[in-house]
């Protein structure tokens, strides 16, 4: 029954959110803090899983490939369909909801208990469009960039340790790289990407918005938020590959 | 002028509010006081529209406001300036920025404009050169001036104060309790102050209102309370050992 109660108001606070802003000017400044937020300051994690993560995926790649029937270019094309399929888009989504998705409710949490959004309602402001819709405008205009920066510091981490273990070569690698490629694949990945930084931003902010109590309550909201935005991307990513892919 | 007519709330199947009327009149200092847990939070949340009344009215000038939808409650909410027990600063922004915000978001003000507003306003409340501090860098005093001077900045009809002392120092509480009290007079505001601060009471109490057990239990002024004979509200006002010797003392 809860969950049902928040399901409903989860849909209601959304459409609070996409209600017509007071004045743009000021969303747009809050749009440019939350890219800073969002989008900037997560480039150092997402720069170094990424490399770790491609450098992994083909070290394991070569070493699962027992039979020498198999031309060495697919260390590459593994590399290459894994990485834009899956590691980026839901890997690093993944980490962002931790990341950005305690950050968000902890932010908003805070601003519940110490009565800044009251402060805001008073006002007359639409305290849920003036603080959630910056965040999902900053994080469509961000998570993209992120995706396909992942993507690409992905494949260049897995040429590295292709090369410095010995496993493939440099031309290799970018022959299976090449291999049968289609653009509709980086397509899947960032449309994925779009439904994944709106659930992130909205349900963190969901779980920041309606916290009640004090400052123990906020760090419980920050970890519920950072469980459901997962279970969400692993159930959505499910979904939507059914739909595209299968 | 706000009129509360029955109005009553209940939480979880609770009444904390029950039945309560009561006028505030314009260019008066209103004091809600009563002890911790009686509702005079939940009152004040309830004629702002932070929490919906069960039953009742709240009447603004003769509009309902509890009739109203969120859109037609933005127009009364502009003309209302809260002081929150916490302040209730924005964090990331400065002094300037937090007394400027409301005028950036409902006036077509240019900057210099919204500036020069802020800083009558922070003068107002002798905040002179402060403009860049941070929330944080400020004393509890400090912040609370600063939300005085935001709630003035959109010269508003109304202005609610939830335990503006809370925290504070005697001598700060008192220079609070002048400023809320010039700046009704100098407004001509409805000011609706929610304390248990029996120095404010007497100090700027013009229409008291004591809550207890969720009802309007009595209302009167500074003068009135200090001779009534009703056994709750002694028991609030006499409730301190140095009350009670003042008492004593001046009976003698």
């Amino acid at each position: 029954m809860g969950m049902i109660n928040n399901i409903g108001k989860y849909f209601i606070m959304l459409r609070y959110v996409f209600s017509r802003p007071e004045k743009f000017k000021i969303y747009k400044n809050r749009i440019f803090d939350e890219i800073e937020i969002i989008g900037l300051n997560s480039i150092p994690i997402v720069s170094l899983l990424s490399v770790f993560m491609g450098a992994v995926i083909t070290l394991q790649t070569a070493a699962n490939m027992d039979t020498p029937l198999l031309p060495v270019e697919t260390i590459g094309f593994i590399t290459r369909q894994s990485t834009i399929l899956e590691f980026s888009p839901t890997i690093i989504s993944l980490i962002l909801a931790g990341k950005i998705g305690s950050n968000i409710a902890s932010e908003i949490g805070t601003m519940r208990v110490t009565e800044q959004i009251d402060a805001l309602e008073i006002m007359g402001v639409n305290s849920l469009g003036f603080l959630v819709l910056p965040k999902i405008i900053a994080s469509f205009l961000s998570f993209p960039i992120l995706i396909i920066y992942s993507m690409m510091l992905s494949l260049v981490g897995g040429l590295l340790a292709g090369i410095q273990s010995g496993l493939c070569s440099q031309s290799d690698y970018v022959k299976g790289l090449r291999y049968y490629f289609h653009a509709s694949d980086v397509t899947y990945g960032l449309v994925k990407t779009f439904f994944f930084a709106f659930l992130i931003t909205t349900i963190s902010s969901f779980y920041g918005y309606y916290v009640k109590g004090g400052a123990l309550d906020v760090g419980a909201s920050s970890t519920k938020a950072v469980v459901y935005s997962s279970i969400a991307i692993l159930l959505t990513n499910f979904v939507l590959t059914q739909i595209m892919l299968v | 002028m706000i009129k509360v007519n029955n109005i009553s709330k209940s939480f979880n199947g609770v009444k904390v509010l029950k039945d309560i009327s009561t006028t505030f009149e314009q260019g008066r200092v209103n004091l809600i006081i009563g002890q911790s847990g009686q509702g005079k939070s939940v009152l004040a949340k309830c004629i702002v529209g932070l929490h919906e009344v069960d039953s009742g009215d709240i009447l603004y000038n003769d509009q309902n406001f509890s009739l109203m939808s969120r859109n037609e409650r933005k127009t009364i909410r502009k003309e209302i300036g809260m002081l929150f027990q916490g302040s209730a600063l924005f964090d990331s922004m400065t002094v300037e920025e937090n007394v400027m915000f409301p005028l950036s978001m409902f006036t077509k003000m240019s900057k210099k404009e919204m500036q020069e507003r802020a800083n009558f306003c922070l003068n107002r409340v002798n905040l002179v050169g402060k403009n860049n501090l941070l929330p944080a860098e400020c004393s509890g005093g400090m912040q609370k001036r600063v939300a005085i001077a935001r709630a003035i900045s959109m010269q508003p009809k109304y202005l609610f104060c939830d335990e503006p002392n809370s925290g504070l120092d005697p001598k700060t509480s008192i220079v609070i309790d002048n400023l809320i009290q010039e700046i009704t007079y100098e407004f001509n505001m409805t000011t609706v102050v929610i304390t248990h601060d029996m120095n404010s009471v007497i100090e700027i109490g013009d229409h008291i209102l004591f809550i207890n057990e969720g009802k309007n239990w009595w209302e009167g002024t500074k003068k009135e309370i200090l001779n009534t004979d009703n056994k709750e509200i002694l028991d609030f006002v006499y409730a301190s050992k140095f009350m009670k010797n003042l008492k004593g003392k001046l009976s003698d």
